[in-house]
This record gives structure tokens, C-alpha cells and sequence, in this order.
């Protein structure tokens, strides 16, 4: 079956113990996990896990269900590269005299949109974001000046659509509650 | 407003829950609790049993024929792991159940103290949540979250590992049960649309066929089920665990799926038009090679668990939600219809499987009991009315064989994840959950070693267990495994057994031994007749092998008469 990256995200309630109950879905199945970013999302008290993985669409869409099926996973959502917009960050650290010593320097940095972070006399340290082929691109590039660290983010996204599913999805669990309040007090 | 101890808010949550009975083991790190326990025992029974692994399967039985929650409380380390087996069980089961283990004091927590083991860590995998508190003020929430997800939507384990200052802290205290997780929707609301589809193809169906799972049961929805199945004559065959949803005489009930199941609902598998599973979740030893699994039927798939949806199967149509709503609201939709010849069809191959298996298991002139007509027998001398505990093996598929059921709720079997052991202490939890009936329990040789030492719980508590030791000295499904595929190399498959019957009675157990067919009726009647646990140790031919047979792996239509010939014969 064709292999593809996929993006999953992953809405949940701020609970301990996450991390581990979704990478073990991952890794039940023998799938590796390419990137994995986790942060506070938009929303007070509710985080976000962006994880990408190479596989195929009938096994990530059953991994979403499991993902789902953890009772403090408030939704799942499966996305190909074409439905959303995605960035990561990468930071190369050079040593500053192999980057003075040539003159392209800047051509380099212009061609890539990159932007020098911090100059110390040992090292330079410069920040690009972009696509994984992108950053990729310019770590070849620097390769020559002897890279002492290169490292990249996970990926974050946003997603194309028009609706906000999401927030669709949290204001019927708000009604949810409602109902479900009414029917306890039996009014 | 007055303080309590974390044990105390336990206790008093528990009964707020309505629970009124616990299988446990105390232990260091729960001590706290079993001491609070102490001044509830009036409201809190509390069974001690033999082995913390004994505990959950007690705790699955109770749950199985009572639909309550069965609730375990053990300590930490060793005791936390060996819950896991039946964390696992009851996972795979959808048995509710909370396990409340002991844990180190926080401040030891990631120091490898003394029976310290990562129990949330272990356990999350295998249950539905698993929630470490901390601190006694969070006692009444996680309680309170625990019973209400394990025993709502499909119900399952949870489990919650309360530190040992958690326990001796104190908290103000006022419970309020959960009815409510944003993140958990326990029971979807059914789409009309779902329904009409599902409904439109059930009525355009010539050859339907129900499959009705263990989510039947949960749910409730026995009637709903023979509902819609009398109203459009469609016959029904059973999962292993969905045995009794419908009566066994019922004229539309066709038999058991599976590996072992009835030839009509297999072979029928693949000659349907239409498959309506309810509640199930076409594991494979159900439904063997799926590749070749009901290629030309539309398939309609009613569950509640919507990750069941084209896990293993593709489906045509779903209906996500509770079966017996679900039902409820497809029963107006559904054209009355007959289906004469197709349920006609069901006929030959119950004619060749009664010649060619049945009758040659149950109803033997000579030579020695097979287990077949031991189960057989003990059935009608129940008048269908037991309920009937198996552990795992060829025992486990005699039984849900060769019993017939009358009422639902009669089966509690460890279906997918197969434990041997398990057996012993579920009946012992059956038993307590349903005090008005009889229960009775088949097991090997090989599994009842396993879990033996809850004869002491037997004894302790006077469990009325009818045991039933279909005993052939042999690991026998393994052994007809190895005879049929592995060329008779009998590979560790041999038991040198003790006496049974000696160390029964050394439990203070009534037991005897069951050699001939001749004795058998008598010793069945005196089985039943006592006042009390009995064991019946039969002894059975360790050639006797459980047919018919759809080898692992194989299409579901390709069923084993014998270890020779296959259905349909060429006669």
C-alpha cells in the first residue's frame, strides 16, 4: 500500500501521562514517529500534539480512532501535506572564522531567507524556517563552513479548511454538558 | 467542614458508587486503606483472595453476570503486576472493573522505593485510564470519573494507584458522581441517517445473516435483538461471548461463529447477502482469513467503540452507538419478511455437523467420556439454566458448545486474550454476583494449576462453584493443535497431575472422581444436589479433540469435520 507522510493533531486535556498512552499507539503497530511537537494550544487548559509519520491512509486512520479512544483526547484529525500549512525551524551552529573566511556569505543567507541569531567569536548561530526540503537545502549548503550543530523542530501546522472543526466540535461538547446538567438537576 | 483521610474519602466513595463488595489483598502500600476498611465492613465486603491475579478475574465474573462494576483493591509492586493479566482480560472483554492499587508515598515516587513499580505506565496500554493520586483531596474526582468511565459506553478496566500520603491525608469530603468528560462521549447520539441507510439494506437483504456480539449483552438489548430478527427472519449466530443473547432453541438462532462455531453460521458467512454485526468486533478467530471474509456481502456494523469500524473488516454501512438504541430505532424502519429458503439453508450443514460431530461426541455407546457429552449432560441436568465459567482451551470451546442457554447473561469466558486461570476465580465472582444461580465451571488440568489457589476463597467464603475438571492430563487444545499441525510431536504438552480430588477435599472441598459413562449421571446429580462447592474430576481420552474446526488463518468457510475430511463431504 502507498506510504505517505501524515500529519496528525491531537487536541487533549491537560493531563499527565499523554505523551506516553499516544506514542504507544505508534509504536504497537510499528510505526515510527518522524516529528512530534508538543505545546499549550490557543485554547486555556487544552494542548496540542502535531506528529508526523510515514504509513498508509487505512493504518493512520485507524491510529486516529486509537488516538480518539484515550478518554482524555478531545479529538484527532488525519492530514496530508496538501491540506495544511506547515513550518519548522531549524538552527545550524557554525564556527564563525570558516564563515568569515568566505565571501558568499550572504548570498547564502539572502537566497534562503535565513537570519543570523547570535555571533560569538567561536560560532554563528542562524535560524531558518520552512519545509524539511528547505531546511534541508541549507544544511547542505553550510556543510562546507563544518556545521558543529544543525537541529529542527517538529512540524506545526495549520489546517487549509474553512471550518474550524475544532472549535465546532468543543461548543457541542459545551451543549453536551448542558443537557447532560439539566437532565441530573431534572429540570 | 469536617476532615477525613484519603482512605476514608475511598471508603465512602466506593459506597456512594454502590458498591457493596471488593475482591482485594492488602499489602504495605495499602495498608492505610485496608485499616479505613476495617470500620466499613458492614457496608463493604471485602473478599481476600488468594492471589492478586485472582482478584480481577473474580472482579471480570462479578461484572459479567451482573453488569455492575467489579472493584479490586490491592497494594503496590508485585501486586500492581499481577493485576495485569487481568487489567489486559478485561480490556479486551469490555469488563467494567476498577483496580485500586497502593503506591509509594510521593515524595519516593522515581527512587525505586520499596515495591515501587510505574503502575500508570504499565497499565495505561491495557486499560482504559489509569490515574495516580497524589493527594487525598483528589480521592471523590478520580473515584467518581473511575466508575463512571468503566462502566459506561463500552465499559472496561480503569485503574487508579493512590500514593500512600494520598491515603493518610486529610481532605474535606463531599461526593458528586460523574455524568459528564468533555473529552468522552460515552453514548454518540445515533444519526438518523446511519439508521435509514443501515434499514434500506436490511430490507433490500435476501440472505441476511445477525451477528450478535458481547455488546448485545451489555447493552441490554436481548429483545431488541430477537425483535428484528423475528420481524425480518433473519438468522442470528453468536459470538463466544455473545452466547445467550439469544436463547439456544430460539428458531432463528443458528449457532456459535468462530473457529470452533456451528458449520451453518461459517459456511453461511460467505454465502450471505448482507452481514448485520451487532456489538462485536470480528476478531479473527471469527473471522479467519479476512481477505476472503464475506467478499460478496454488504457489511453493517452497529457498535458503540467507532475505532471497530474497518479495523479489521470494511464496512458498507455503520450505526455508531449503544446496540439496544440502535436497534431501538431501526426495529420501525424494517419490512417484515421471510426468507424461507435461505433460512432453510441453515438445515444440511446442522444435519451434517449433528452426524458427523455431534453424535459421535455426546452420544458415545463405548470407550471412554469425551468432554462433549460431560457438558452435554450437566447442561440438561441444569435445564439449560446455569451459568456456565470456562477457562481457556478445549474445555473453554466444549463448553460454549455443547451448553444450551435459556437465560442471557450465561456465559462468562475469557474470550480475547485467552487466559488460562481465569476460569476459577471468575466463577468464584460469578457466583457472588448472581447468589440465585448455579454456576457452573469447566476447566483442563493445565488451567486450573494456574489459578488453583483460589480453592482457599472457595472455602473461606463457601462459594457454591460447581467444578467441572474435564481432565485428560494434557494441555489438550495445544496438543490438538500439535497433532493436527505439528506432526503428534507432543512438545511439553504432557501434565503429570496430582489428585485432584485429594486436594479439593484438603480445601474442605466435596469432590470425586468420574471415570465412566455409566458413573457420570449419578455423580452430575450429586454435583448439583450438594449444599455447597463440588468438584467433579472427569476423566477424559486425551485424543478427544473439539470439532468442527476452521484452522487459524484458513477462509471461514473452510471447516474441519475430523482431523481427515472437511466440509461439505463427498458422499
Amino acid at each position: 500500500m502507498e506510504q505517505q507522510l501524515f500529519t496528525v493533531t491531537v487536541f487533549t486535556e491537560n493531563q499527565a501521562g499523554l505523551l506516553n498512552q499516544i506514542s504507544v499507539i505508534f509504536y504497537r503497530r510499528g510505526l515510527n514517529i518522524e516529528s512530534l511537537s508538543v505545546s499549550p494550544s490557543s485554547i486555556e487548559g487544552i494542548h496540542k500534539f502535531t506528529i508526523t509519520c510515514f504509513s498508509n491512509r487505512p493504518m493512520m486512520e485507524r491510529v486516529v480512532k486509537q488516538i480518539e479512544k484515550r478518554i482524555d483526547v478531545l479529538r484527532a484529525f488525519l492530514y496530508t501535506d496538501d491540506e495544511i500549512v506547515y513550518q519548522e525551524v531549524a538552527l545550524y551552529k557554525v564556527p564563525t572564522l570558516q564563515l568569515l573566511d568566505d565571501t558568499c556569505v550572504e548570498d547564502v543567507i539572502r537566497r534562503h531567507s535565513a537570519r543570523i541569531l547570535e555571533i560569538t567569536r567561536q560560532y554563528v548561530v542562524i535560524e531558518k524556517t520552512g519545509h524539511p526540503e528547505e531546511t534541508q537545502a541549507l544544511f547542505h549548503e553550510l556543510q562546507k563552513y563544518d556545521i558543529r550543530q544543525f537541529v529542527r523542530s517538529g512540524r506545526v501546522v495549520v489546517t487549509k479548511s474553512a471550518q474550524e472543526v475544532f472549535s465546532m466540535f468543543l461548543k457541542e461538547q459545551e451543549i453536551r454538558k448542558s443537557t447532560t446538567d439539566s437532565a441530573a438537576t431534572g429540570s | 467542614m469536617e476532615k477525613i483521610s484519603g482512605g476514608d474519602a475511598l471508603m465512602r466513595s466506593l459506597i456512594a458508587e454502590g458498591v457493596d463488595l471488593v475482591f482485594g489483598y492488602p499489602g504495605g502500600s495499602i495498608m492505610p486503606v485496608y485499616d479505613r476498611l476495617y470500620d466499613y465492613q458492614d457496608q463493604l465486603k471485602h473478599v481476600l483472595v488468594r492471589h492478586e491475579q485472582g482478584a480481577t478475574h473474580a472482579a471480570q465474573g462479578y461484572a459479567r453476570v451482573s453488569g455492575r462494576t467489579g472493584v479490586v483493591i490491592v497494594t503496590s509492586g508485585p501486586a500492581a503486576t499481577n493485576v495485569v493479566t487481568g487489567l489486559s482480560d478485561a480490556l479486551m472483554d469490555s469488563t467494567p472493573m476498577v483496580v485500586i492499587t497502593g503506591q509509594v508515598a510521593t515524595p519516593f515516587l522515581g527512587f525505586d522505593a520499596f515495591q515501587e513499580t510505574d503502575v500508570v505506565g504499565i497499565t495505561q496500554p491495557i486499560t482504559k485510564w489509569s490515574y495516580q493520586i497524589r493527594r487525598a483531596e483528589d480521592v471523590a474526582w478520580a473515584v467518581a470519573r473511575a466508575f463512571y468511565i468503566a462502566s459506561t459506553g463500552r465499559p472496561g478496566p480503569v485503574v487508579l494507584d493512590i500514593t500512600k500520603d494520598a491515603q493518610v491525608g486529610l481532605t474535606e469530603f463531599a461526593y458528586k458522581k460523574c455524568d459528564y468528560i468533555r473529552s468522552y462521549t460515552p453514548y454518540p447520539e445515533i444519526r438518523l441517517s446511519d439508521v435509514e441507510r443501515v434499514a434500506a439494506l436490511i430490507n433490500a437483504a435476501e440472505r441476511p445473516m445477525i451477528l450478535s456480539g458481547h455488546g448485545v449483552m451489555i447493552s441490554g438489548a436481548e429483545k431488541e435483538l430477537a425483535a428484528l430478527a423475528e420481524k425480518a427472519q433473519i438468522p442470528v449466530a453468536a459470538t463466544l461471548l455473545g452466547l445467550s443473547t439469544m436463547p439456544s432453541d430460539h428458531p432463528l438462532y443458528k449457532g456459535m461463529l468462530g473457529m470452533h462455531g456451528n458449520i451453518g453460521p461459517n459456511i453461511n458467512t460467505n454465502r450471505a447477502d448482507l452481514i448485520i454485526a451487532v456489538g462485536m468486533r470480528f476478531d479473527d478467530r471469527i473471522t479467519g482469513n479476512v481477505a476472503t471474509y464475506a467478499p460478496q456481502a454488504k457489511i453493517v456494523h452497529i457498535d458503540i467503540d467507532a475505532s471497530e469500524f474497518d479495523k479489521n473488516i470494511a464496512t458498507d454501512a455503520t450505526i455508531h452507538g449503544d446496540a439496544k438504541a440502535a436497534l431501538q430505532a431501526l426495529l420501525p424502519l424494517i419490512d417484515q419478511r421471510r426468507h424461507e429458503e435461505w433460512l432453510k439453508s441453515f438445515d444440511e450443514p446442522a444435519r451434517v455437523e449433528y452426524e458427523e460431530v455431534v453424535i459421535k461426541e455426546v452420544h458415545r455407546k463405548n470407550g471412554p467420556l469425551t468432554m462433549g457429552e460431560v457438558v452435554n449432560n450437566i447442561s440438561k441436568a441444569t435445564a439449560h439454566k446455569a451459568i456456565v465459567v470456562t477457562d481457556v482451551g478445549q474445555n473453554q470451546m466444549f463448553s460454549a458448545r455443547y451448553s444450551r442457554f435459556t437465560e442471557p447473561r450465561s456465559i462468562v469466558t475469557s474470550g480475547g486474550l485467552g487466559t488460562m486461570g481465569f476460569g476459577l476465580p471468575a466463577a468464584i465472582g460469578a457466583k457472588m454476583g448472581a447468589p440465585g444461580r448455579t454456576v457452573v465451571f469447566y476447566t483442563g488440568d493445565g488451567g486450573l494449576q494456574m489459578t488453583i489457589q483460589e480453592l482457599g476463597t472457595i472455602m473461606e467464603y463457601h462459594t457454591d462453584v460447581k467444578i467441572v475438571l474435564l481432565n485428560n492430563n494434557f494441555l489438550g487444545n495445544v496438543r490438538q493443535w500439535q497433532s493436527l499441525f505439528f506432526h503428534n510431536r507432543f512438545s511439553q504438552t504432557p501434565l503429570l497431575n496430582p489428585d485432584f480430588v485429594m486436594i479439593a477435599q484438603a480445601y474442605g472441598i466435596a469432590a470425586e472422581n468420574v471415570n465412566s459413562r455409566e458413573e457420570l449421571p449419578a455423580a452430575i446429580e450429586r454435583m448439583l444436589a450438594n449444599d455447597g462447592a463440588y468438584l467433579l474430576n472427569v476423566n477424559i481420552d486425551e485424543t478427544d479433540m473439539i470439532f468442527p474446526m476452521t484452522p487459524a488463518g484458513a477462509d471461514v468457510d473452510h471447516v474441519m469435520l475430523n482431523a481427515t475430511e472437511t466440509y461439505p463431504l463427498d458422499k
